[in-house]
């Protein structure tokens, strides 16, 4: 008889939800869950409309004003917001585009910082830290332009390697201490943000990053190391949206047809069976980190090099939380990801224009992009209101039948 | 009381668990219900214990018609499940587990433990269980927390009990005192179901036998039938039970494994100073109650597992201390015993399934990037040699059953020229073909020269598979020995008891 009691070696595991698991659902889903967000907002605006309001008081009298008023108010924000962002018909000349490519200047650290934090979702890393990814990054590139006297060309390309380099060292940290202690990334990576932050707003007030006592911002970079505008002086669209392009190309062959990728995807699917086949999953988690915090840190550089020129401690706007929006709307695949980051920059860059032209508070943007994660995060919510079926495959028939 | 299962129908979706099957209990009698895994033995059991509603069909008790919504009605009207695995709180004591969920309170709420000892005592008493009221549940052996189970449904006045698959976690030994208390229970009067697979324990104990295929009955049988008959009944075809093998031929490769010690996270000895040879061209299978080490030895060896102590060889090459990819790359063959859990990622094909180890050596990787086209080809050829019945490789690992995942798993490991072959738990879960393929592959590679390494906890798959067998228990190998040695001695080793004054015997 034996003494030990046994645990059950197959005990059922409880059905847990990751990530990657969110972002595999189809791609209807994220179609709904925007166009599910755009009806939301459009509640909000009207709501939010004076004229609307106004006509509500005599709402039995006359239904027709409060109606026609909240369309107007829906489509006048909407509109606005088109033109903001993708083309300005009521502009002229060279001016119609400008939208367009403010919408790509706006997508291109997004993009950048996105697919690093996609690479880690897919490898079961929750990667809070491109936020502080971005900005370190950014500070390497923005010191680097401004502090540093280098031939053209050679300038810009140093200042990108630099950027890169501090972004995957920065995140290396979580990776390390993943790695060696199991400190859980999400805990280290949040703190590592605030660490960024709060390190930049104080080399911000030193000699390092910048030059005039009282004035936290830092100098502008050498026009040698900007990135060099693509479509002329006209228009602030510069050459990082393609690297950025080029970076997703890059991102879908490593995790498709590198070896490296692979590993990745591996640990992130099944650690113990990654484990059992012999690959090293600690250095994976190393590895997994500083891809991403590279990426941001590019991120990071193309903000300042490109379109900034000057590095503030609020340079990093909120780039690092929206891409981690990103990532899961674009569910974690470079090409999906591309496609949410220019919709994420055509928000950011319509807004204004939708605020000064139709009076609809530039907070609505916010909330579309909060309804449109909310939505992702839940999806069976949006199948229930869209009376979709369950997502097929999800559980095996042949397991409940055994 | 009688039970009655008429025509009971259970779908989900396109797939039919339960296809109009028709079950009679009868109070005094055992009746053993026989099917593979997938067959719809547990899902039938679970519209009966109110789990799942049926689709079709009824459920009548002492020829009245009864709808359970839930195991609470269930229970209330006579009918107790043992499941496979406990529902017991492991920190209460035996009594506190018994009344769970009704507990006999007092005034001010307050629990009557005496009276609940008394019924523990009561009971284990009247069914000879042997069962101290007052232990705690996760201080005793898995055959006696099966017993508190049982005590649990009794008390709560079972009149049916059901009983899924109570011997898969059993040493023979607790098998035979289960028995023995199944017997007693339908001399008393309660209508016994016992859900299994095995052949064997069928013939002992059953009164009636019902063979379930694919959802469906498709025979009654009586315990006097034959092995191979029930065998034939419950696969739908004829089957070779055991292993057809030709005695080994040792060579010269070796693995030996010298005082290993593996400690786990707690500091306890989970592998305690084992030293075995296994030549190539024979296999050595490790017998055991699950949880007495094998497991560990079998990741150790492989490097999962930190050593603490001794050492592995393998043909004079020392394996310890060195990582899971170098010991794989030495010629270390592993069947892992979970396979969903360390053999196969479940959302990746079978392609990327059977990358899994490799993906980063040549020929399957120049450089950093993954040769696709030449690991399809392989992958194809190998899915066709092993047998894996999908329709691509490109389909998912998850989709496939039990029995295709683990050829899928085999077909990698068995896809490289190997010099040790470690299979752990090879056949867990699959059914009698896939069992027969399994085994057959293994012996293939014995034949091939090479040392093979099994570790199962099923007896007749160690006595088939085995050239030499050793037993384990509490980290220890008590002994090690013939594979002709008859089971009861393999069953007392199992336990830990040992009359060889040679071997070294288990610490109680």
């Amino acid at each position: 008889m034996t003494d030990t009691p046994q645990r059950p070696t197959e005990t059922p595991t409880r059905p847990r939800i990751t990530w990657d698991e969110i972002a595999r659902s189809s791609a209807l889903l994220t179609f709904l869950a925007i166009l599910a967000a755009l009806v939301i907002s459009a509640i909000l605006i009207v709501a939010a409309d004076p004229q609307v309001r106004g006509s509500v008081s005599y709402f039995f009298e006359r239904p027709g004003d409060t109606l026609g008023a909240a369309w107007s108010a829906v489509s006048g924000a909407y509109t606005s917001l088109f033109r903001g962002a993708i083309f300005d018909y009521e502009a002229s000349g060279a001016r119609t585009i400008r939208p367009i490519t403010e919408t790509m200047v706006a997508a291109t650290p997004l993009l950048f910082a996105a697919l690093g934090l996609g690479i880690g979702f897919r490898a079961g890393l929750f990667n809070i830290g491109a936020q502080g990814q971005v900005l370190m990054g950014g500070a390497m590139a923005a010191w680097i332009g401004f502090a540093l006297e280098l031939p053209i060309v050679l300038h810009v390309i140093v200042a990108l390697l630099g950027a890169a380099v501090v972004g995957g060292l920065w995140a290396a940290i979580a990776g390390v201490l993943k790695a060696r202690t199991g400190a859980n990334e999400v805990i280290v990576t949040i703190m590592l943000n605030w660490i960024a932050t709060w390190l930049i707003t104080w080399l911000l007030t030193t000699s390092i990053l910048a030059r005039a006592p009282n004035r936290p911002i830092s100098p502008e970079v050498d026009p040698s190391a900007r990135l060099p505008l693509m479509l002329g002086s006209q228009f602030r669209l510069h050459w990082g949206f393609v690297l950025a392009l080029l970076a997703a190309v890059g991102v879908w062959w490593l995790m498709e047809r590198s070896t490296i990728g692979f590993k990745f995807r591996a640990v992130g699917a099944n650690m113990d069976a990654a484990r059992t086949a012999g690959i090293n999953v600690n250095l994976v988690f190393v590895m997994v980190m500083v891809t991403a915090g590279l990426l941001a840190g590019l991120g990071g550089a193309a903000q300042i090099l490109g379109a900034d020129h000057t590095l503030r401690a609020s340079s990093a706007g909120s780039i690092g939380f929206d891409a981690i929006t990103v990532a899961l709307l674009g569910r974690n695949r470079p090409a999906g990801i591309v496609g949410a980051s220019v919709l994420f920059g055509a928000l950011r860059a319509g807004s204004p224009l939708m605020q000064t032209a139709s009076q609809t508070p530039i907070d609505i943007v916010l909330v579309i992009q909060a309804v449109i994660v909310l939505f992702i995060a839940a999806p069976p919510l949006v199948r229930t209101m869209f009376h979709l079926p369950g997502r097929p495959g999800s559980r095996r028939a042949v397991e409940v039948a055994s | 009381m009688k039970l009655e299962l008429r025509g009971i129908t259970k779908r989900f979706g396109d797939l039919v668990a339960n296809d109009r099957i028709d079950l009679l209990v009868e109070p005094g009698r055992i009746h053993a219900l026989l099917g593979e895994n997938g067959a719809g033995k547990s899902t039938l059991m679970n519209v009966l214990y109110g789990l799942y509603t049926p689709d079709e069909g009824q459920i009548l008790i002492d020829d009245t018609a009864v709808e359970f919504t839930g195991p609470g009605e269930a229970m209330a009207a006579g009918i107790g499940m043992v499941h496979q695995h406990f529902m017991l709180v492991p920190v209460f004591t035996v009594a506190e587990n018994v009344v769970l969920g009704h507990e006999p309170a007092g005034p001010l709420g307050i629990i009557n433990l005496s009276q609940a000892r008394e019924l523990v005592r009561s009971l284990s008493e009247k069914f000879g269980f042997d069962v101290d009221p007052d232990a705690r549940v996760e201080d005793l052996p898995v055959g006696v927390q099966q017993r508190v189970e049982i005590i649990k449904a009794l008390s709560r006045q079972a009149e049916v009990l059901i009983l899924d698959e109570p011997t898969a976690v059993l040493t023979p030994q607790e098998t035979d005192e289960l028995m023995t208390i199944m017997r007693s229970l339908a001399e008393a009067g309660t209508a016994v179901v016992f859900i299994t697979h095995k052949l064997r324990e069928v013939q002992a104990v059953a009164d009636e036998i019902t063979v379930i295929r694919r959802g469906k009955v498709v025979a009654t049988a009586e315990p006097t039938a034959s092995q191979a008959e029930l065998a034939s009944l419950m696969v739908g075809r004829d089957v070779v039970l055991g292993v057809q093998k030709n005695p080994a031929e040792p060579n010269e490769h070796r693995l030996e494994v010298n005082g290993l010690t593996v400690l786990d996270a707690a500091g306890t000895k989970v592998v305690d100073d084992v030293s075995l040879t296994v030549r190539g061209g024979e296999v050595l299978a490790i017998a055991g109650v699950q949880g007495n080490g094998q497991s560990e030895l079998a990741e150790a060896i492989l490097g999962l597992r930190e050593v603490g102590t001794g050492s592995v060889q393998l043909d004079g090459t020392e394996l310890v201390g060195r990582s899971v990819r170098d010991v794989l790359g030495a010629g270390v063959g592993f069947v892992p015993e979970d396979r969903s859990k360390d053999g196969l990622i479940s959302s990746f094909t079978i392609l990327e399934n059977f990358l899994l180890d490799q993906h980063d050596r040549p020929p399957y990787a120049r450089g950093l990037a993954l040769q696709l086209d030449h690991a399809r080809a392989k992958a194809e050829e190998f899915a066709g040699a092993f047998d894996v019945r999908a329709t691509s490789v490109d389909t998912l690992a998850g989709n496939l059953s039990g029995g295709n995942q683990q050829k899928v798993v085999l077909a990698r490991e068995m896809s490289r020229s190997l010099r040790l072959l470690i299979a752990s738990q090879p056949t867990r879960g699959l059914d009698v073909g896939s069992i027969e393929f399994v085994h057959r592959r293994i012996i293939e590679e014995r034949d091939a020269g090479i040392p093979v390494l099994i570790v199962s906890t099923e007896l007749d798959e160690v006595m088939g598979l085995a050239d030499r067998i050793a037993v384990m228990y509490r980290g220890q190998v008590v002994g090690i020995v013939d594979a002709d040695t008859d089971r009861d001695t393999l069953g007392m080793m199992m336990a830990g008891v040992t009359d060889d004054p040679g071997e070294e015997a288990g610490d109680d």
